[in-house]
């Protein structure tokens, strides 16, 4: 079992931020002409699949641009008789006195605070795995391990009912510190840090005098760095988009993540009622949601793709 | 799985120091280790373990009319083995998990390999594409796939009525299981292809390149080279795939909205829990149930492991 899966999810996680840049290098030495090799049958078929990742989210796009009576009485893929994305946009803004800016700010506070905060622990955590042969480490590792499998629901309920028993919850805290624990962080920047780090470069700190603490902060966080941001990423999608936690956590709506907000305002929406948010709401609601984290995802990208260029990581 | 990951250590002080300094050097670097590691660990145990335990405590209560919350032992859990609610939910995790599961992660397969095969044209941005639901929060994806499949402004409906014919009800009591599965499909495709694309691109190139000089077909590199280099990548999805599948949860609670004759309180087992717990206020069950859910979980993963580890030793 060990030769098995030892080292190799290792690869994954560390090298998604390691494929960029020094890898295409080495491939382009090859002695093929790479448009040569090109498969247009392949390419085409590829191309038709993203289909299937990008219509749903061009029907959201669309969809953000109608009023409530185009929803219904136009096709889903073209636009309506009107364009109504700048009032729909308004409407998201102001229904319940601008309730939903307040679910973006809480979304981005919990996110970035959990994330922060659970990569940091990670990091640390991680990096004596990796570097520091002490009694009762193994052990540790093995619980850490373990604990990968738990299904987050067995712990949640627990969890609400110790914080209700010590009144904390419906604050942010209940959201923001069972998100700090990262047992997979811990396992992907112990496998990170085993290799990002050589042994050869703390030893010269050491010599130098140099004490843990410093090693760590100077030579192991530099050195660190793309493994982090992976955790990091890792962290802050599963925190912004955590609807379980902050569902039974959380009852005023104005401390409300947005997850937590739209599903809410959508079945309002879907159940009629007086004072109801409109479909066109909800809709441009969910649209505006994902904007950020998109964007995130192609600027962290770039970021990792420099962090590697510059070569520091693997030796 | 616990054992199956743990990688050996790999730092061994090489000090030839005398040997007085060498244990003090040690005993310093221990307690630095200490310390690294001790806000995790405090967050780990105050967050982790202790709701673990305390989640495994109350399943052994149950709350009666009279006398209150009492020691009822097993009687929690025999109750769940005989539930029809909780193991038709079981049971629909099962079908999901042989059905679904293998589907996405086939697929995330033959993306990833046809990635980094270079032959396409715009690779980058194809990933990028197939990976961007990922950033689309579950409650988001549930939420606009619910428009899409739905009768009123649904363009999958829409398409049918232009063309005469009578639109499918994508959320009725035979069809609802399907649409869940393409949804959680569509967000997962793309995370479990990154994994195995990170792993395809650590293969040493040499490895395969002479294969090709060889005249090794594309399909027969794939097969006999490449998907052998990930297996450990793919195992990796495949386990959190397991986990994933059995703690369903936001799906069915936000479809629940739309189709609430068909999804019912019972339908996942996660959904179970929570509705146990916050509706009926039968906390004991619900940590009893929670706690079935993961030993069923780390069965599942392990038997998975197990039996891949057999083929493995057999073929070789």
């Amino acid at each position: 079992m060990t030769t098995t899966t030892s080292g190799a999810p290792v690869a994954p996680a560390s090298q998604v931020s390691l494929d960029a840049k020094g890898l295409a290098k080495v491939r382009k030495v090859k002695p093929y002409n790479p448009e040569k090799r090109r498969s247009k049958l392949l390419t085409a078929l590829l191309w038709l699949c993203g289909l299937y990742f990008v219509l749903p989210i061009l029907w959201l796009v669309i969809a953000s641009t109608k009023d409530n009576a185009d929803l219904f009485s136009t096709f889903g893929y073209w636009f309506g008789a009107k364009f109504s994305l700048w009032e729909n946009l308004k409407d998201v803004f102001t229904t319940g006195n601008g309730i939903y800016l307040h679910w973006a700010l809480n979304t981005v506070v919990y996110a970035l605070v959990s994330a922060v905060g659970a990569s940091f622990l990670a990091t640390m955590a991680g990096y004596a795995f990796a570097k520091y042969r002490f009694p009762g480490a193994k052990i540790m590792f093995s619980v850490v391990l373990g604990a990968i499998m738990i299904p987050l629901t067995a712990l949640a309920l627990p969890t609400y009912l110790i914080f209700s028993h010590f009144g904390i919850t419906n604050t942010p805290i209940a959201v923001i510190v069972p998100s700090l624990v990262s047992p997979f962080g811990v396992f992907l920047m112990r496998v990170y840090a085993a290799d990002a780090i050589p042994d050869s470069m703390i030893e010269a700190a050491r010599v130098d005098g140099a004490s843990e603490g410093r090693i760590f902060f100077q030579v192991g966080l530099r050195l660190l760095g793309p493994g982090i941001v992976t955790v990091f990423l890792f962290a802050l999608v599963a925190t912004w988009n955590n609807y379980f936690l902050p569902l039974i956590m959380l009852n005023s709506s104005n401390l409300y993540p947005l997850t937590v907000g739209l599903a809410q305002q959508q079945a309002t929406s879907a159940g009629g009622g007086g004072s109801q948010a409109l479909f066109s709401t909800v809709i441009t609601g969910s649209l505006v949601s994902i904007v950020p984290l998109i964007v995130a995802f192609l600027f962290l990208q770039r970021y990792w793709q420099t962090g590697l260029a510059s070569g520091s990581v693997k030796e | 799985m616990t054992q199956s990951v743990v990688a050996p250590a790999r730092v061994r002080p090489t000090s030839v120091k005398p040997p007085k300094k060498r244990n003090a050097n040690q005993r310093r670097q221990n307690r630095a280790a200490y310390i690294f590691v001790a806000p995790f660990l405090l967050v780990f145990v105050l967050m982790l373990l202790v709701p673990l335990f305390y989640s495994g405590y109350l399943s052994l209560f149950a709350t009666r009319l009279v006398g209150g919350s009492q020691f009822a032992g097993l009687t929690n859990y025999i109750r769940a083995f005989t539930d029809p609610a909780f193991l038709s939910g079981v049971g629909r995790m099962g079908l999901f998990l042989i059905i679904q599961v293998p589907i996405m992660l086939a697929l995330a397969l033959f993306f990833a390999l046809a990635i980094d095969s270079g032959r396409v044209k715009g690779a980058g941005a194809i990933r990028l594409l197939i990976f961007i639901p990922y950033a689309v929060p579950g409650v988001v994806a549930t939420l606009m796939w619910g428009y899409i499949y739905g009768n009123d402004f649904g363009p999958i409906s829409q398409v049918f009525r232009a063309i005469g014919f009578a639109p499918p009800d994508l959320l009725s009591a035979g069809t609802i299981l399907g649409s869940i599965m393409n949804i959680v499909t569509w967000e997962f495709i793309g995370y479990n292809m990154i994994i195995m694309y990170a792993a395809l691109r650590s293969i040493p190139t040499e490895l395969y390149e002479a294969a090709e000089i060889d005249g090794a077909g594309q399909f027969r590199i794939a097969w006999s080279i490449k998907i052998p280099a990930i297996r450990p990548a793919i195992m990796l999805t495949v386990i959190f795939s397991i986990i994933g599948t059995f703690q369903t949860f936001n799906e069915p609670s936000l479809l629940h909205g739309l189709a609430p004759n068909v999804i019912d309180n019972a339908y996942t087992p996660n959904y179970y829990a929570y509705n146990l717990a916050f509706t009926n206020q039968d906390v004991n069950y619900a940590a009893a149930i929670a706690f079935l859910l993961g030993i069923v979980i780390a069965v599942v993963s392990y038997v998975v492991q197990l039996s891949t580890q057999r083929r493995e030793t057999k073929n070789s």
